[in-house]
C-alpha cells in the first residue's frame, strides 16, 4: 500500500517538526487567548490588569452605538447569506445536473473568481459601481449597497460546498426517481434537494461568516449609519482602548465559532 | 393478453457514444424481441452492452438510430417517468432519507395513487420479499441482501409492464445469491411480469432464464432457451462463453432434412445441426459438449480416434482428455459415474470416441 511505503519517511519524522507546529499554533492562538483574558479585566486598560470581572461585556451590551453596528451587521449578513446561497444553490444545479453547455467551464471560474481577486480590488471595484450608479443614475440603496456587495463576495463560498454536496450525489437515485414515475419537478423535489440539505446549510454558515466577518470592501462602501461590527471594533481601537472593545472581539469570536462548528458538524455528518 | 404476446421489441437499435474518432458503439444494429411473462436474460462480458440496453429501455438514454418498442407501440417519445417500466438497479439506488417503507411506496405516491392504497401495496409488497418487520427502518440500517429486496419490492409495486434488473445478485456473497435466485423466479412466477434480467454469469443465466440472448461487443450474437444456447451454441464465442466445448474442424458433405452431413478430419462422417439462416459449405467447425460424447475401446467402430492423455475423477463424473490426431487442444468427454461404469480407461490407451446422434452443431464462423 501506498500509505506503508511512505511510512519510513512520514512528515511527523521529520527534525523540529513538533516544534515547528508548536509554535504555529501559539501564534496563532496565543494572541487570541490574550484578547480574550482582557476582555474580564475590570480595571479600564488593556495594559494592566486590575482583577476578573463581567463589567466589559455589560458596558457593551449597553452601547447604543455597538445595538446599532450588531443590527446592521445582522441584518446585512442574514440578507445576504439568504440571498447569495439561493443563487449559488441554483448555479450549483446549473453545472452539475444538466448537459455540459458551452461555457460551462468558463462559468465555473467566473463564479470561483472572486475567491482569488485580492479583496481590496474587490472593494474599490465595487465602490466605484456604487458611485457611478449614485453619479450617473442617482441611485443609492442606502445599507443596501452593502448587502448587493456582500451577497455578491458570499456567492463563491456558499457555492462550493453545495457543488461538491451534488458532486458525490450519486446520480443514479435521480434515474431511480424518473424511472418511479417521478417527473423532473418531483425527482428535484423529493429526492434531489432534501439529499442537497447538508451541503445548503454548510453553505449557509460559510456565507454568514464570511460576511459577517466582512471589513475590506464594507469599510469603503458604507455610509454614515451603516457601520457593523468589524467597522465599530476598527473605529473603537483608534480611540484609547478599553476592555469593551475585547468584549465585543470575544463576543464576534464566539458568534464565528459557533458558525464554523455547524459548518464542521454538519460536514462530517454527511462523510459518515 | 395472448400468452406469448411481444412485450418489448428492439429494432435495429444501435447506441454510439462519442463522435469521430472516439466514437463507441455500445449497441450495433441490435433487434430482439421479449415476449410477456418471459424471464429473459441479456448474458455477455464486462463492456458488451447489456446495461446500455436497459438504459435505452428504461429512457434514460436515446437510440442512436432504431427503434424500441414496448407492446407494439413506439416509446421513443416517452420519458423515463413515463414508462410503464422499473428498474432494479445494480448498486440498488435506495433513496438514503427515506425509510424502507416509504422507498416502496414512491412509485405509486409519484402515480397519485391514494395514501390508504398505497399503504396496501406496501404492506402487500413487503409481504412479497418477506420483510415485514423492517418496515420503518432507513435503508442504511438494513443489510445488503435486505436492501436488495427493498430495490426489488420498490420496482414491483407499481405493478410495471416490464421489469429490468441489472445484474442485481452481483453485490451479494455466493449463499445469498443462491437463496435470492430462487426469489427472483419465485417473484417473476407469483406477479407473471416480463423480466429482463442482465447478468454476466452463465451459471445464473442458465438456471434462471426463459429464454438467454448472448451478447458481445454490441451484437445479441444468439437469442434462445438455455438448453438451445448450451446444446445448440451457433457461434464460438457462445459456445466458449459458456460451458466447457469441443471445437472439431471437418468438411461439408451434404446437407439432409436440415441437418449437415460433415466429413470430419479423421474420416468419419457425422450429422450436425445448422444454425438458423446459415448455408455452410467447404470447411467448417463444428462444436460438441463434453458430455455428449461417448469413450470406447479402441478397436470398436467411432467417430474419432486418439491416445487417452489424462483422466480426471470429480466423484459425480469423470473427465477424459483424449489427444487427437493433428489437433492440438485435447477432446475432453464427460461421463457420469454410474456404479460399475466409467472404468477400464487407462493413460495412455489408444480410445476411440463416439459422438451422440444429433449432439454436434456446426458454427456460424
Ligand atoms: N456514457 C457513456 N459514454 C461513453 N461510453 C460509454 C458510456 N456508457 C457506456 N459506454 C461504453 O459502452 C460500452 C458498453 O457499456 P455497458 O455499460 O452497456 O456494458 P455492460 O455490458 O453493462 O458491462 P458491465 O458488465 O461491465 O456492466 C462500454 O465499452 C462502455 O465503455
Ligand atoms: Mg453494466
Amino acid at each position: 500500500m501506498a500509505t506503508s511505503a511512505f511510512k519510513h519517511r512520514d512528515v511527523k519524522d521529520q527534525p523540529g517538526f513538533g516544534a515547528m507546529a508548536i509554535i504555529c499554533l501559539l501564534v496563532l492562538y496565543v494572541p487570541i487567548l490574550i484578547l480574550m483574558i482582557w476582555s474580564f479585566n475590570s480595571g479600564s486598560l488593556v495594559t494592566h490588569w486590575e482583577g476578573v470581572s463581567l463589567q466589559w461585556y455589560g458596558v457593551a451590551l449597553q452601547n447604543e452605538d455597538f445595538h446599532n453596528a450588531a443590527k446592521n451587521t445582522l441584518i446585512i449578513s442574514i440578507t445576504a447569506t439568504l440571498v447569495s446561497t439561493t443563487f449559488a444553490t441554483m448555479a450549483a444545479i446549473g453545472m452539475t445536473r444538466v448537459k455540459a453547455w458551452r461555457g460551462m467551464g468558463a462559468s465555473f471560474m467566473v463564479i470561483n473568481l472572486p475567491l482569488m481577486v485580492p479583496e481590496i480590488i474587490t472593494a474599490v471595484a465595487t465602490l466605484s459601481f456604487f458611485a457611478l450608479l449614485a453619479g450617473k443614475l442617482d441611485l443609492n440603496f442606502g445599507i443596501g449597497n452593502i448587502i448587493i456587495a456582500h451577497t455578491v463576495f458570499c456567492i463563491p463560498f456558499a457555492y462550493m460546498p453545495i457543488r461538491a454536496r451534488l458532486e458525490d450525489m450519486d446520480l443514479t437515485l435521480e434515474n431511480a426517481a424518473a424511472d418511479l414515475y417521478a417527473t423532473p419537478w418531483n425527482a428535484f423535489r423529493r429526492v434531489t434537494f432534501p439529499l442537497m440539505i447538508p451541503g445548503i446549510l454548510s453553505g449557509l454558515a460559510l456565507a454568514f461568516i464570511v460576511s459577517f466577518d466582512d471589513f475590506t470592501i464594507t469599510q469603503l462602501i458604507a455610509g454614515p449609519g451603516q457601520t457593523t461590527l468589524p467597522l465599530y471594533i476598527w473605529n473603537q481601537i483608534r480611540r484609547p482602548m478599553t476592555p469593551e472593545i475585547n468584549a465585543i472581539s470575544t463576543i464576534l469570536l464566539l458568534v464565528s465559532i459557533l458558525f464554523v462548528s455547524v459548518s464542521f458538524l454538519i460536514a462530517r455528518r454527511r462523510s459518515k | 393478453m395472448a400468452a406469448g404476446q411481444t412485450a418489448i421489441e428492439a429494432k435495429g437499435v444501435t447506441k454510439q457514444f462519442g463522435a469521430g474518432p472516439d466514437a463507441v458503439k455500445a449497441l450495433d444494429n441490435v433487434s430482439v424481441s421479449i415476449r410477456e411473462n418471459e424471464f429473459f436474460t441479456l448474458l455477455g462480458p464486462s463492456g458488451c452492452g447489456k446495461t446500455t440496453l436497459l438504459r435505452l429501455i428504461a429512457g434514460f438514454d436515446f437510440p442512436t438510430e432504431g427503434e424500441i418498442l414496448l407492446y407494439g407501440q413506439d416509446i421513443a417519445p416517452l420519458p423515463p417517468f413515463k414508462r410503464p417500466v422499473n428498474t432494479v438497479f445494480q448498486s440498488y439506488a435506495l433513496f438514503p432519507h427515506m425509510t424502507v417503507a416509504q422507498n416502496i411506496g414512491f412509485g405509486l405516491e409519484m402515480l397519485g395513487k391514494p395514501r390508504s392504497e398505497i399503504d396496501a401495496r406496501v404492506t402487500q409488497m413487503l409481504q412479497l420479499v418477506r420483510m415485514e418487520e423492517l418496515r420503518n427502518r432507513r435503508t442504511s440500517q438494513i443489510s445488503g441482501g435486505q436492501q436488495q429486496r427493498v430495490a426489488l419490492a420498490r420496482a414491483l409495486a407499481p405493478a410495471p409492464k416490464v421489469l429490468l434488473l441489472d445484474e442485481p445478485l452481483s453485490a451479494l456473497d455466493a449463499k445469498l445469491r443462491k437463496d435470492m435466485q430462487i426469489e427472483l423466479k419465485r417473484l417473476q412466477h407469483e406477479t407473471g411480469i416480463t423480466f429482463i434480467f442482465v447478468t454476466h454469469d452463465q451459471e445464473e443465466a442458465l438456471t434462471m432464464s426463459d429464454r438467454i440472448a448472448v451478447m458481445s461487443k454490441g451484437n445479441i450474437l444468439q437469442v434462445g432457451s438455455p438448453r438451445d444456447i448450451y446444446d445448440r451454441p451457433s457461434e464460438r464465442f457462445v459456445a466458449n462463453f459458456i460451458g466447457e466445448t469441443n471445437f472439431l474442424a471437418g468438411e461439408m458433405a451434404g446437407v439432409s432434412g436440415g441437418e449437415a452431413s460433415v466429413k470430419l478430419t479423421g474420416g468419419s462422417v457425422i450429422t450436425a445441426g445448422i444454425p438458423e439462416g446459415l448455408k455452410p459449405s467447404g470447411k467448417v467447425t463444428i462444436v460438441v459438449r463434453p458430455e455428449h460424447a461417448d469413450l470406447v475401446q479402441g478397436e470398436t467402430p467411432a467417430d474419432l480416434r486418439g491416445v487417452l492423455e489424462n483422466v480426471v475423477y470429480f466423484g459425480t463424473d469423470t473427465h477424459y482428455y483424449v489427444k487427437l490426431d493433428g489437433s492440438p487442444e485435447p477432446f475432453i468427454i464427460r461421463q457420469q459415474n454410474t456404479r460399475g461404469g466409467g472404468q477400464g480407461f487407462a493413460r495412455g490407451d489408444k480410445v476411440g470416441i463416439a459422438l451422440e446422434a444429433h449432439s454436434a452443431q456446426v458454427l456460424r464462423d
